[in-house]
């Protein structure tokens, strides 16, 4: 991180004013804002490992057959895939990074509540990612159960499953302990002025957010044990031949593993919550519900697990409980969608990169969103259950939304935090070209769903070739878009112009601190008053 | 066929039309809203903002209602369709699909198996869906049915060919190396040729011995006419060399009834070179089949 130092000559502020430089000054640091950007590469290393696994699986799904790899390869690369964005880059993801960065700055805070703790969730992630790297390469070889882990399956497999639970099972603790400092920071770190009703919607987002994490996360930790218990000591708790049952290990997978999704979804509504009211010039619209929508979900959330399992043989009656409980946790994000459109409504608007992203973010999110419904009725459900239609709907959510929020949460707060910005041209040529791509990718697989390929599918019958080339050229251009924009994103970040002030007029508290900000981040303790979203009163043009 | 009688098809797909429609319209609307703001209010003509409106009442109240009424309605179009896929109707036929890695066998009434799922056209099948040992997912995409196949539980699924024809089968549950190539199809033929199929005796009597291995899946991974598949075909195996890895390894052995016995009963302890470790332990095998698997292998060159 020397190089980083140097490098940024335009950067004062945290970079520079503890008079500490080297790795130690990173990877010891209890600076919130530098725990951020540890967790920010971290995560954003982690994606490319995806991206990149991910540009493979399209590959081979190319054509028919054997196109680059085999069938063992191909099975353990899509779990590591899997494992990879979801535990290592999507739930950690927004909160961490951007959150560890902006959530304390943004309520007058100098930093989390417990800084120590923070840093012990960034070494924690270390590890555990560690150690699931370690699972890739040692024993029976990478998982090849899905990142799902379904028993009976990964209790007999030969390959390393129970090292990579394991490191799932470390970064769960990860999770909890970010869960527990955000919810005591928000409470008792406020500074003077900052009620409930002026906290910006992005913090709200994680406060329901860390919610989740601290309620449901021990039960994926617990599950995980149950796996690696009946691999190595052959407890039986999942086998029906010993009275277990392996429809309950699909229960306690998903009571986590659903409220998970909105651990991933809910930060990116906050970051969306904020860019477009600042490129929009105009207060946003329902504050008051967006706020509510977020515990809504977060509460709600917690218990629609069942709809993934309407075909796993659970009761008649259960299916229609949880299907009528999906249903009713798909109004709140309705409605932050109708008041995130409405927040456009008679502004004054800038399409610069962060807009364009969180503009993007609301199409494909409502997409993503809309074939969720399809997912929901019980009917449907039975048809697309397990096909492509999932994967396409979930990457709809999980990458139209989550990432495109976490990449316009970068062109938004990053040139804040380095003092230098990226070039708007290419970051929208970058955008474009993943816009575009994306949705011929995940489209395309949506339709194979509805004509019935399933998923987690090496191989397939030649009916559905044509559409399988059609996602991988999209999954080209949408890589193409991603290099651009990160390449564009690390130059400008480094070498690019000086980035000062307050350019797109935020009227958050971050917007008012030096550029970088100092490591305790306010001059003089923060008196706030006037709402996040106040453009004329907190006097910006 | 009954008239009255509802296909699975007929009762998912306008399920399907009406939240399809549905979405279609509310997406129209948000983007077309959403286009047309950015256009309008883009601060090229828009250089200050005209409204400083932070909500409104009576906007929040009707687009929490009308959502609210909408999805009700399809919960309720989709729990009634998914009723339909749940009700076999009287008289259906039984057949009982057993799913294991990775083959499906479907077994009749009268004791008759087959690797393909053959029913009589216009006739409601219920297909008790069965595991012998993972997670697999019997599809059938074009009569809109799926369901897990559980070991140790037992589910079912109906549907009625209407129509002679030939229909995929796919295992939907992910289940392991040959997940995708687990695959079946359903032969609707007419109701008179079925009766015949059914009480028709094994052509030839082929030898019992490939009847077991039939009957345990075997074939699903190893072909018995030269083939390669997931695993190494089982053709002129005896009395042949085998490169084989053995406790990490490599060795020739020589193929004899030891050979083929042990690679049955512990099939991970001698693994054939160019192949991955994922054969399963048949269970069920008694010491009567195993010989009389081994001497049909014994013959097959």
């Amino acid at each position: 991180m020397s190089s980083v130092q140097t490098t940024t000559a335009a950067a004062g502020g945290f970079w520079r004013d503890s008079g500490k430089t080297g790795i130690g000054s990173w990877i010891f640091s209890t600076d919130h804002k530098r725990i951020g950007l540890l967790y920010l590469y971290s995560v954003l290393g982690f994606f490319l490992v995806g991206a990149t696994l991910g540009l493979l699986l399209r590959l081979e799904l190319m054509t028919p057959g054997r196109t680059i790899m085999g069938a063992t390869t191909y099975n353990a690369l899509f779990t590591v895939h899997g494992v990879v964005m979801i535990f290592l880059f999507i739930i950690p993801g927004i909160p961490a990074s951007f959150g560890n960065l902006v959530m304390p700055i943004q309520i007058g805070a100098r930093d989390v509540a417990f800084p120590r703790l923070n840093l012990l969730s960034w070494w924690l992630y270390a590890i555990g990612a560690l150690v699931v790297l370690t699972a890739l390469f040692t024993g029976g070889g990478a998982p090849d159960t899905g990142w799902t882990f379904y028993v009976p399956f990964s209790a007999r497999t030969g390959t390393n499953v129970s090292v990579a639970v394991f490191g799932v099972f470390i970064l769960g603790f990860s999770s909890i302990l970010t869960g527990i400092n955000f919810v005591t920071t928000i409470h008792r770190l406020r500074a003077e002025g900052m009620n409930w009703g002026r906290l910006p919607l992005f913090v709200w987002s994680l406060y329901a957010t860390a919610w989740v994490q601290i309620l449901a996360t021990p039960i994926i930790a617990i599950t995980l044990v149950l796996v690696i218990a009946e691999r190595v000591l052959g407890t039986g708790l999942f086998d029906p031949g010993r009275g277990g049952d392996p429809i309950m290990f699909q229960h306690l997978f998903w009571i986590y593993s659903h409220p998970a999704v909105y651990i991933m979804i809910l930060p990116a509504m906050g970051v969306v919550s904020e860019i477009i009211p600042v490129f929009s010039r105009k207060p946003i619209f329902g504050y008051k519900m967006i706020a509510f929508s977020s515990i809504a979900i977060a509460a709600a959330g917690s218990l629609v697990w069942g709809h993934h399992m309407y075909t796993s043989g659970m009761s008649d009656t259960a299916v229609m409980v949880f299907s009528f409980l999906t249903f009713i946790v798909a109004i709140p994000s309705a409605i932050k969608v109708f008041n995130w459109v409405s927040t456009l409504y008679r502004g004054s608007i800038s399409l610069e990169a962060p807009m364009l992203f969180a503009l993007s973010f609301v199409l494909l999110f409502s997409i993503g969103g809309l074939s969720g419904l399809i997912l929901g009725a019980a009917a449907t459900d039975v048809h697309v259950h397990d096909t492509h239609f999932v994967v396409g709907h979930f990457h709809y959510v999980m990458f139209g939304g989550t990432g495109f929020a976490f990449f316009g949460a970068a062109h938004y707060w990053l040139p804040k935090f380095y003092g230098r910005r990226y070039k708007e041209k290419p970051a929208l040529i970058g955008w474009a070209l993943m816009f575009v791509g994306f949705n011929v990718t995940y489209f395309t697989m949506q339709v194979l769903g509805i004509r019935g390929m399933p998923r987690r599918y090496y191989d397939y019958l030649p009916e559905f070739a044509p559409l399988n080339m059609v996602a991988t050229v999209g999954s080209w251009i949408l890589a193409a878009g991603l290099i651009i924009m990160i390449v564009n994103l690390w130059r400008g970040l480094f070498w690019g112009e000086p980035f000062q002030g307050n350019p797109w007029g935020g009227a958050t508290l971050e917007w008012s601190v030096p550029t970088p900000p100092p490591t305790e981040n306010f001059e003089e303790e923060p008196v706030v008053s006037h709402g996040p979203y106040d453009f004329k009163g907190a006097g910006v043009p | 066929m009954d008239n009255q009688l509802l296909t699975t098809t007929q009762a998912v797909d306008p399920v399907f039309l009406f939240i399809f429609a549905a979405c279609l319209l509310l997406l129209i609307g948000i983007t077309a809203a959403m286009v047309w703001f950015v256009i309008r209010y883009h601060r090229s003509r828009a250089p200050e903002p005209t409204s400083q409106a932070e909500g409104s009442l009576w906007l929040e109240i009707a687009w929490t209602a009308l959502p609210t009424l909408l999805v009700l309605a399809m919960f309720y179009y989709g729990w009634s369709g998914y009723l339909t896929l749940r009700s076999v109707p009287p008289g259906a036929l039984p057949i009982t699909a057993v799913g294991r890695m990775w083959s499906w066998s479907f077994q009749y009434q009268n004791g008759k198996t087959s690797a393909k799922l053959y029913v009589p056209v216009g006739k409601p099948i219920q297909v008790n869906v069965e595991s012998r040992d993972v997670l697999h997912g019997f599809y059938i995409p074009a009569f809109r049915i799926k369901r897990d196949a559980v070991p140790g539980m037992k589910n079912h699924v109906w549907f009625v060919a209407t129509r002679p024809g030939s229909y995929d089968i796919f295992c939907s549950q992910y289940c392991g190396t040959s997940h995708s190539g687990m695959i079946s199809t359903v032969e609707a033929i007419p109701a008179d040729k079925f009766a015949a199929w059914l009480n028709e005796g094994p052509k030839g009597a082929p030898h019992p011995g490939l009847a077991l291995l039939e009957k345990h899946g075997c074939l699903g991974c190893h072909s018995v006419d030269g083939s390669q598949k997931v695993g190494p075909t089982l053709k002129g195996v005896f009395g042949s060399k085998v490169p084989v890895t053995r406790g990490g390894k490599p060795s020739v052995v020589l193929a004899d009834e030891a050979y083929l016995r042990e690679s049955i009963l512990a099939p991970t302890a001698a693994v054939v070179e160019g192949f991955p470790p994922i054969m399963p332990v048949t269970a069920d095998l008694s010491e009567a089949d195993l010989k009389v698997i081994v001497d049909y292998l014994k013959g097959l060159k």
